[in-house]
């Protein structure tokens, strides 16, 4: 019973920081925005404008709540949802010590390409039920662009697969106590980097939001709490993607000296910031670029790399 | 794909840069002196309204937010009977600035005029006129002016002649002394 009990209630404690951390990130990166092009960003409420997130929720529930009378109402209101628990579920094998993490799966990676892969859903769904062309556009790329980058997400972690020998997200952390994948993989960590961008669908891949070009994509026609949980689930899915990539490539919990629930969170906490300077940073490429990145250019390295992998590995093995 | 790398670097950089922000209640801009902002209506050293009632400025307004009614007093000095300037529709070209033959309204630094109540954006001549000289320390219209107003006859203006006598047979009109 305790066991059952501690379990819970690290789910509890990793749901709210979480969210929380989510709304925080938003905070974050505006300050961060704001720092690199030479201004100050919000700062104003409360100190240093911490509250910003909080002020912002607030009128954000006060919204008007409104369903487009063309838009398919079930469907409409599900699809944010879907987004929204997926980037949690995924949350859910994220190894943060040796012995903190809410589920030890032995599929762990599998498990976290599978919900990586079913947040297209909530892209398409909102998209195409919004019965507006715009979303629909904004839907149609996020389905070719998550999912052409979801082959080469997963083939990229192979190689981490392979040096491990398990799916089992401690056993990879637990591999790399001598040495960082990111050495040996290094074209596996810049090929899951950019995949990681791509499935969150941040700057410069966020074409099915486009704002400059689809109104704001697949989510032009939502307003009030349901943007809002697009929103949150955007932010989670950085902080998600980020915990992955720290833990595959940079050695999750593992550190001389600190605690390591500390060393998981700075190593989470610069590749975050690294997605925020990418997005202060690069400009959005064209949609044809972004297939060909994938397809000419990813798809190929990520294959090399499973390639050359896999032959080191059985050469060691004879 | 190297550009990349670079562009990143470059973003990167900023992080040590100095930020342009101005915080602005706390921190003030430094506004020039010619700066285009409220609307004032000056006086001239006697502590006398500048303001002549000619309407150029309503006249060269090109939003029509000037509004004056010209009248005289007992000595024939003209000024405004009422002088109103809707500042809701004023661009601060400082067309009527340029406008005024007399330096009576002019522009000043100041630019935080907001108001909760529309209507308080419209403001009368006590709300416009202030004390001082503004922009033209020393400037007296009727002191230069050839008009003859009372306690003032023609010919008594700052280097002003004497108005010629028609019938005398000097150069310019001049009398016989």
């Amino acid at each position: 019973m305790p066991e059952t009990l501690r379990q819970i209630l690290i789910a509890v404690v990793v749901l709210l920081v979480a969210l929380n951390g989510a709304a925080v990130l938003i905070w974050v990166e505006r300050r961060l925005l704001g720092l690199w092009q030479d201004r100050y960003g919000p700062n104003r409420v409360g100190p240093f404008g911490l509250l910003q997130s909080v002020a912002d929720m607030i009128k954000i529930f006060f919204k008007e709540d409104w369903i487009p009378p063309f838009a398919d109402r079930a469907v409409f209101v599900l699809a944010p949802t879907v987004v929204f628990a997926t980037v949690l579920m995924a949350l859910a094998v994220v190894p943060f010590t040796e012995t903190v993490s809410v589920v030890n799966l032995d599929v762990g990676v599998l498990f976290f390409l599978a919900m990586a892969s079913l947040g297209v859903y909530s892209v398409v769904l909102a998209g195409w039920y919004s019965n507006n062309k715009y979303a629909l556009l904004g839907a149609l790329r996020g389905a070719a662009q998550m999912l052409s980058y979801e082959v080469f997400m997963g083939l990229s972690l192979a190689g981490v697969v392979l040096l491990a020998g398990s799916f089992n997200l401690h056993t990879i952390v637990e591999s790399q106590r001598h040495l960082w994948n990111v050495v040996p993989q290094v074209l596996g960590f810049l090929v899951f980097m950019v995949a990681g961008v791509a499935e969150t669908h941040r700057l410069p891949f966020d074409l099915p939001e486009s704002e400059s070009e689809l109104v704001a994509g697949y989510h032009s026609e939502y307003s009030g709490m349901k943007f809002g949980m697009f929103f949150v689930g955007e932010y989670v899915g950085i902080i998600v993607t980020s915990a992955f990539i720290a833990t595959f490539f940079f050695g999750g919990w593992l550190g001389p000296w600190l605690p390591p629930i500390v060393w998981f969170l700075l190593k989470t906490g610069v590749f975050v910031v690294f997605f925020v300077l990418l997005r202060a940073s690069m400009p959005r490429p064209r949609y044809d670029q972004l297939m060909g990145y994938a397809w000419k250019l990813l798809l190929p390295l990520s294959l090399l790399n499973l390639l050359v992998t896999g032959a080191v590995v059985l050469w060691r093995a004879s | 794909m190297l550009s990349l790398f670079r562009t990143i670097w470059e973003v990167l950089k900023h992080s040590v840069r100095k930020r342009e922000t101005v915080q602005y209640p706390e921190e003030k801009p430094d506004l020039p002196p010619r700066w285009r902002g409220r609307i004032v209506l000056t006086r001239d050293p006697d502590g006398l309204e500048r303001c002549v009632a000619c309407h150029l400025c309503a006249v060269a307004c090109p939003v029509d937010c000037i509004s004056l009614q010209a009248t005289e007093d007992e000595h024939g000095r003209r000024y405004p009977e009422f002088f109103r300037i809707n500042f809701s529709r004023c661009i601060f070209c400082g067309y009527c600035e340029e406008a005024c033959p007399t330096y009576a309204i002019q522009l000043i630094p100041d630019f935080e005029m907001a108001e909760y109540d529309r209507q308080s954006m419209v403001y009368e001549k006590e709300h416009l006129t202030i004390s001082g000289e503004g922009k033209r320390p020393g400037y007296n219209f009727y002191r230069v002016a050839g008009l003859a107003i009372g306690g003032k006859d023609k010919g008594e203006a700052e280097n002003e002649d004497p108005p010629a006598d028609p019938g005398s047979l000097l150069p310019g009109g001049r009398r016989w002394e």
